[in-house]
């Protein structure tokens, strides 16, 4: 009973958040200058011929009007066309989304397994060796760019190794799994190596933070085995916060994204979206804005879902720790 | 978590190293600023492409530009972004942080819905968006990743202001009849700011990052400005013929955030050592 109202709270959060988004880019995209007319028929069109595609496209209507036209035809499935590629947006973004989600899952279960099992090792062995060159590597590799990763394994692993492939993307079933695979494993590298420090680092703390708690004392005062402590009492705690940093950490790698699917040159949602903005394809630019927003805005609500799930405390306040 | 760990004698070896490298990093690029060793924007044909050299340390670019020279001019860049980008979340995030937690009601909730509106979207993604329609330049991107952090801003001061207002000596200055200006300056402003300024010295490593990375997919400065991130995608294309155009801004780019960043620890356990001890909760 509890739990179904929270989760309707949640639930109308995110519809109220993915609401405000849709006026949020609609406003910024609308209201900054920036004619779509002019970007379709180029900076040598007619002002005559401006003008009738405005009228066609419905761009004399009032905001509010145009906004509306706009929501109800996603709402319906219609998500407009790309002026520059002349083909439907739901089309182009459908297959970069799943592109770009092969990237985001990959990492996201390196970042979570890798940082996870780093930040366990490091809280059980402190002061050893691997939890200092962990402790040490945290300022540096949360300080460098993804970017700037990117061109450093390009630069050692295609460049001088020439053990993979610098850039670009080859479908599964065309080139088969080996070379489908090496298209892949550099930008998914660059894309948790900073955030495994992240997720390693936070782990680490709460671990420690909760193998000195007085549950934790007892059950090693009732004789319970040392790895039986670890996994089921001490753990599944520690996990809490690192759950709210994994949902923080998902934001960080959709950015992180656009940027190495720029690099790599892969054909992904974030590739699709830096092509709208510097061909100033204002329609795909919206919608792929807005499905991004969508991705995220789900991450974060399953994130919630488990923590409450996992922590029954938070559900009578509502509050995040 | 007050004032008086200000004047304590120890001061963090992060923040002494970090400070070090960041002294020296500004002063270059100040310098660097109006003068470097060669012009920055000259072309020198004859000399594209060249390995790092005596003369040229850091090696020349595609049309002969000195790299040592574009990286120094243009470092001022990357910081002018970093801490503009800060001054500007807090000129506006604080006062709408403590607005939040004085005020209550509807105002409030206005705020805090605006702010939570904002951080739904990615930090990348928000600034893409607002740099996406307008032509690109330095004011801009500064704008852009200053509005990314405002929200943070917001209900970082808010939920400080609101444990503050629980205090006993808040509580003591209303009970003296005193008004919501006079509380705000002398009971709630001169201990809040420490744990906003930890926050700051964290987030400006963030929002240098972000300045680059936008830089990096060419909403930030145009060409010929010679800011690390630009340089580093101007660079892509020789990568494997001159690796030194994307190394040098790259590798100086590292240094200045990881100095920020170790000024920024060093900060968090000067002014806050509560947060800097783990497990200590």
């Amino acid at each position: 009973m509890q739990f179904a109202g929270f989760l309707l709270r949640r639930l109308a959060g995110l519809i109220g958040v993915l609401f405000g988004m849709s006026l949020l880019i609609f406003c910024i995209v609308h209201i900054l200058p920036g004619n779509v007319a002019y970007a379709i028929l180029g900076e040598f069109a007619t002002p005559a011929a401006v003008a009738q595609l405005e009228i066609k496209l419905g761009l004399h209507d009032p905001l509010p009007v145009q906004y509306w036209r706009w929501l109800s035809a996603m709402l319906h499935g219609d998500f407009g066309q790309s002026i520059v590629m002349q083909k439907p947006a739901a089309e182009l973004i459908g297959e970069a989304l799943g592109r770009s989600a092969l990237l985001a899952i990959f990492a996201f279960l390196l970042v979570t397994t890798g940082g996870i099992a780093l930040g366990l090792h490091a809280a059980t062995h402190r002061g050893r060796a691997l939890d200092k060159v962990l402790s040490l590597s945290q300022f540096v590799l949360l300080a460098i760019p993804e970017f700037f990763w990117a061109i450093l394994a390009v630069l050692i692993f295609a460049s001088w190794m020439k053990l993979l492939p610098a850039t670009g993307y080859t479908p599964l079933a065309e080139a088969g799994i080996a070379r489908w695979a090496a298209h892949l494993i550099l930008p998914v590298l660059v894309l948790a190596f900073g955030l495994v420090a992240h997720v390693s680092r936070l782990t680490r703390s709460s671990m420690i933070e909760v193998l000195e708690s007085r549950y934790v004392l007892a059950a090693r005062a009732r004789g319970m085995a040392e790895h039986r402590v670890l996994w089921r009492h001490a753990l599944p705690n520690a996990l809490l916060p690192t759950i709210t940093v994994l949902a923080i950490d998902a934001g960080i790698l959709i950015g992180g994204i656009v940027v190495v699917e720029t690099v790599f040159a892969y054909p992904g949602l974030g590739r699709l979206l830096v092509f709208s903005i510097e061909r100033h394809d204002l329609p795909l630019l919206q919608v792929g804005m807005m499905v991004v927003t969508a991705v995220y805005a789900v991450a974060n609500f399953i994130a919630e879902l488990l923590y409450a799930a996992l922590n029954p405390r938070i559900r009578v306040t509502g509050a995040t720790a | 978590m007050s004032v008086v760990g200000l004047r304590s004698p120890h001061t963090p070896s992060t923040l002494l190293l970090g400070g070090t490298f960041l002294a020296v990093i500004v002063v270059a690029c100040l310098v660097g600023i109006w003068f470097t060793p060669y012009d920055p924007t000259a072309f020198a044909v004859r000399l594209r492409l060249q390995p790092p050299t005596v003369l040229h340390p850091f090696g020349t670019d595609e049309f002969g530009r000195d790299v040592l020279s574009r990286v120094l001019a243009g470092g001022h860049l990357s910081l002018a972004t970093g801490f503009g980008a800060m001054a500007i979340s807090l000129l506006f995030g604080v006062p709408l942080g403590l607005i939040a937690a004085f005020h209550g009601g509807i105002l409030q909730e206005v705020i805090m819905r605006m702010v939570d509106l904002l951080i739904s979207l990615p930090p990348v993604l928000l600034g893409l968006l607002v740099l996406a329609v307008t032509p690109p330049g330095l004011a801009k991107t500064i704008a852009a990743v200053g509005l990314v952090y405002v929200p943070i801003m917001v209900r970082l001061t808010r939920a400080v202001a609101l444990s503050l207002l629980e205090e006993d000596f808040v509580q003591a200055a209303r009970a003296r009849g005193e008004g919501a200006l006079p509380i705000l300056w002398h009971e709630i402003l001169p201990n809040a700011w420490p744990p906003i300024i930890v926050e700051c010295g964290l987030r400006v490593t963030f929002a240098i990052l972000l300045g680059s990375a936008l830089s990096f997919l060419g909403l930030g400065p145009q060409p010929p400005a010679s800011e690390w991130g630009l340089m580093i995608a101007e660079g892509r294309e020789f990568l494997t013929q001159a690796p030194w155009i994307c190394l040098a801004p790259g590798l100086s780019l590292c240094v200045l955030l990881v100095s920020v960043n170790l000024v920024g620890e060093g900060l968090r356990e000067k002014l806050d050592p509560h947060l800097s001890g783990r497990g200590d909760a």
